[in-house]
């Protein structure tokens, strides 16, 4: 046994040539081959790549889809984003949970099925939404739910779920899932017409220095949500002394309420390509990494075909399109389910081999990136973006949008609306004009920005989405009145303390003491200075946490504490005893009570 | 010779060397900014925050962020000293310090540093996380409990012994130090290693010496942390 899974091991590690940097692919190749990395594993790993096995435990511990522990051959993540427990998530892990007669986060008693939550998979607009395996089910129910696994029991075979295809490209050979892209408004930038090969030869006409000039004269600044400038970034990247550089493409889409870059890939991943190929001619850079959440999975097979094809074409390669000594590859690299990864810095330890925390900045990724080199991280939007203004040029990509919010955006709409999907509007629309279209006109709240983003009050409904004013990867989620705006907020810190990477303390120890702050105030126990203890640990939090992700977690609670602070209000309140309503004098005494085996006379009296 | 660089830390005038940290050319200006996971030795790691200084109004770590020309540094104001009494009463919260019965009282950088801001006890609520010991070593003892994950450890393992005794295992909340084995005695770990000094806190112990400097003879017994990088012995700035 242990002969086998040692030769196991020796032949994945050798088909990455022992490259300790490629210790995500070493590790995903053997859980895909055991079900898990079993620990013996960990020191076999250890030993052919050269590093200690404590290293290769670190990595494993840190990425959610990874374990050390035997799990089922099947494993049902049940999606639990604040969009799927409104559309009915509650009742589908009921029925998951009756139907396997195990909890979540354990395995059937023969082994076969596992049952776990995991956080947004991207699938808002089709929720209650679930992965088993790599398959995506979508618009669950209570009955489906309980078909799904009665049909497990029967052959363990997730892909035989699969009853009817997705629209568009989902239903292609090699993706075959039953996702939908719910496209509700083309624009004419993003969803137009493909001339495949036009941009990048366009590219490949002109210098790289007129390719970044083309994209600082489009104006266009980052679509994964800091907005940064394109053009700036390659500049620096370009200027940047190193032997190699690198691009990478972030398609870790993890900010709940996302899902437009999962629709880019599955129609558009030509214009993804060439976006990350005109990108490499511009910095100098010969290789490509497309970064692809492992939630995304059941399109990796597509995408690996969609750059076979390319590299077939001249597209990819030697002397891309002819052109003497310019030479691109792209591989893609999968995560394993961890929502800092998509933090820039963090996405380059992730390709690195490494657990997926930040870097210190200075350096920056421009300067020194993925393994060293100068690089620069491009979303998946803005990568389609390049590839539409070469080839249609600057002038026709800023014709739209604002002055310093120029061109066209894609939302992902969902939640309490008629017609969640996806919307190519330009940026500097109003909040309400997309609320309209998205039939959510009753809606008392929506978060702009996905968690890490702000909940506007209607009276700011009229208020523009652009990087000035309300700024967003794309993540819109509706509420209307039936919804309890504190227990959203909660999903939110829960999401943020189960995230955290944990490295620095403000983010690792402050999300989980304003989730309990949180929680002790929806349960009646806050008083009123509480609320301004809340928004003063926020601000600590946010002033010195080390990356975007902590220096965002507050947000939901400092936007909703300013524009809805009659909910908290309404629920903290001055105590007349003097005790501070968190404290519980009979729990705080029962344990001493217990050993001492009598009462507290004066607390019983 | 390099240009020295010119710099303001709270409106005081500094020079500092090209390369040099913020934290590192205040020390040598004999201004002090508090610090946890800084070591000198070590890689820089940017982790407790306790060293964030604003930089022209922008938050950073001094220990991470290089000087640069003209650069003007908040450092000793209440508006920073109040951030950084939070991260200590956090790290306080997070884990189960008992100051009372720890033999690294007196010597411990967490707790000096509470007593330099004057914190008489934490004003966030006590999270008493279940956190595991490690007694196999004949001469460490290893508390998680005390842990507060600076990664000093990490980083002197690696950097000064050359070995690779401790690391992160785990995310967020969950994250914990762990040893390169089922446990420590199983590692190449020895008492003489430079990783076994370097704990600001009593999460890593040597067996056998507890106590051999009595209580009243220790390094924060008789002034403040910080202050021997300062002009004055006096520290009352907070
Ligand atoms: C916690 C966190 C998560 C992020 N997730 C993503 C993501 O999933 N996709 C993305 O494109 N950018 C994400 N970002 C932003 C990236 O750090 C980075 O700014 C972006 O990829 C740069 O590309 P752009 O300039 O083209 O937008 C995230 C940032 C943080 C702090
Ligand atoms: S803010 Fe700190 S703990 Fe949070 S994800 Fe970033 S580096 Fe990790
Ligand atoms: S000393 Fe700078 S972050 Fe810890």
């Amino acid at each position: 046994m242990n002969e086998t899974l040692q030769d196991t091991v020796t032949r994945i590690c050798s088909s990455f040539s022992g490259d300790r940097s490629r210790l995500m692919d070493v590790v995903q190749a053997v859980h895909d081959e055991c079900g898990h990395v079993p620990r013996p594993a960990m020191e076999m790993i250890a030993q052919e790549l050269g590093i200690s096995r404590v290293e290769v435990e670190s990595l494993i511990s840190f990425y959610s889809f990874y374990t050390d522990q035997p799990q089922g051959q099947v494993v049902i993540r049940l999606c639990n984003d604040i969009v799927d427990r409104m559309s009915g998530m509650d009742r589908v892990a009921q029925a998951f949970s009756a139907e396997l007669g195990i909890g979540f986060g354990q395995t059937t008693p023969d082994g076969t099925i596992s049952l776990m939550y995991t956080p947004c998979i991207g699938m808002s607009d089709q929720g209650p939404a679930a992965l088993i395996n790599d398959v995506v089910v979508t618009n669950l129910s209570s009955d489906s739910a309980r078909e799904i696994v009665q049909e497990l029991k029967l052959h363990l075979d997730p892909t035989r779920l699969i009853k009817h295809l997705g629209d568009g490209n989902n239903a292609h050979e090699l993706i075959q899932a039953m996702v939908n892209n719910n496209i509700r408004l083309k624009g004419d930038m993003l969803f137009s017409v493909i001339n495949r090969g036009e941009a990048l030869n366009k590219a490949l006409n002109i210098s790289p220095m007129e390719v970044i000039r083309a994209v600082k004269t489009a104006r266009l600044r980052g679509r994964g949500g800091a907005g940064f400038p394109a053009g700036m970034k390659w500049e620096y990247t370009r200027a940047a002394k190193g032997d190699k550089k690198y691009v990478m493409c972030n398609a870790d889409e993890g900010e709940p309420g996302t899902f437009k870059d999962r629709v880019l890939l599955t129609e558009l991943p030509d214009r993804v390509f060439a976006g990350m190929t005109i990108a490499g001619y511009a910095i100098g850079a010969e290789e490509g990494i497309l970064y692809l959440r492992q939630e995304y999975a059941y399109l990796k097979e597509f995408l690996e075909n969609v750059l076979q094809k390319r590299r077939g074409d001249g597209l990819l390669g030697q002397n891309v399109m002819g052109k003497e000594g310019f030479n691109f590859n792209i591989r893609i690299q999968m995560g394993a389910g961890a929502y800092v990864c998509g933090e820039e810095t963090a996405l380059i330890s992730s390709c690195e081999g490494l657990r997926g925390d930040p870097k210190n900045r200075p350096p920056f990724p421009a300067q020194k990136g993925y393994l060293g080199y100068p690089t620069i991280v491009n979303n998946v939007e803005t990568l389609c973006c390049v590839t539409k203004i070469l080839e249609l040029g600057p002038a026709s990509f800023n014709e739209q949008g604002t002055e310093r919010s120029a061109g066209t955006k894609l939302l992902s709409i969902s939640g309490d609306c008629k017609l969640p999907g996806i919307y190519e509007v330009p940026l500097g629309i109003e909040l309400s004009e997309v609320l309209k279209m998205a039939g959510a006109e009753d809606a008392i709240a929506v978060q702009v920005g996905g968690a890490s983003g702000q909940m506007v009050a209607p009276e700011d409904f009229n208020r523009h989405i652009c990087f000035d004013d309300l700024s967003t990867g794309g993540s819109i989620m509706v509420f209307g009145a039936q919804r309890n705006i504190l227990e959203i907020v909660h999903t939110f810190m829960d999401f943020f303390v189960e995230e955290s990477c944990g490295y620095c303390t403000p983010c690792r120890v402050g999300n989980q003491l304003l989730r309990q702050r949180l929680e002790l105030i929806m349960e009646g126990k806050g008083e009123p200075a509480d609320l301004e203890n809340l928004e003063e640990l926020c601000q600590t939090v946010k002033t010195c946490s080390r990356c975007g992700l902590g220096q965002t977690s507050p947000n939901p609670i400092l936007s909703t504490l300013k524009h809805f602070r009659p909910v908290y209000e309404a629920m903290v309140q001055e105590e007349k005893d003097g005790f501070q309503p968190a404290f519980d004098l009979r729990e705080s005494l029962a344990v001493s009570e217990r050993i001492i085996g009598r009462q507290s006379v004066h607390v019983h009296s | 010779m390099n240009q020295p660089v010119t710099f303001f830390i709270d409106g005081q005038v500094i020079q500092g060397q090209p390369g040099q940290t913020i934290l590192e050319a205040a020390q040598d200006a004999r201004v002090y900014i508090p610090r946890l996971c800084y070591r000198e030795g070590l890689s820089n790691f940017g982790a407790c925050r306790v060293c964030t200084v604003l930089v022209n109004d922008k938050p950073v770590a001094a220990c991470t962020t290089p000087i640069t020309e003209g650069m003007m540094i908040e450092n000793d104001t209440e508006r920073v000293q109040n951030y950084r009494k939070d991260l200590i009463d956090m790290l306080f919260v997070e884990g189960n310090h008992f100051c009372m019965f720890c033999e690294k009282s007196g010597n411990c950088e967490l707790q000096a540093l509470a007593y330099r801001f004057r914190i008489p006890a934490p004003k966030y609520l006590f999270q008493f996380p279940q956190r595991e010991i490690d007694a196999s070593h004949p001469d460490i003892f290893i508390d998680r409990n005390r842990c507060i994950l600076c990664g000093r450890c990490v980083r002197a393992s690696k950097e000064l012994d050359g070995k690779n005794v401790f690391q992160f295992v785990g995310r967020g909340t969950e994250k914990r130090i762990a040893v390169n084995a089922d446990q420590l005695s199983d590692t190449d770990a020895v008492v003489t290693d430079q990783a076994m000094d370097a704990c600001p806190v009593g999460a890593i112990l040597k067996k056998h010496i507890g106590y051999t400097i009595p209580v009243g003879k220790r390094v924060y017994d008789h002034q403040p942390i910080g202050a021997d990088i300062e002009d004055s012995a006096v520290a009352s700035d907070t």
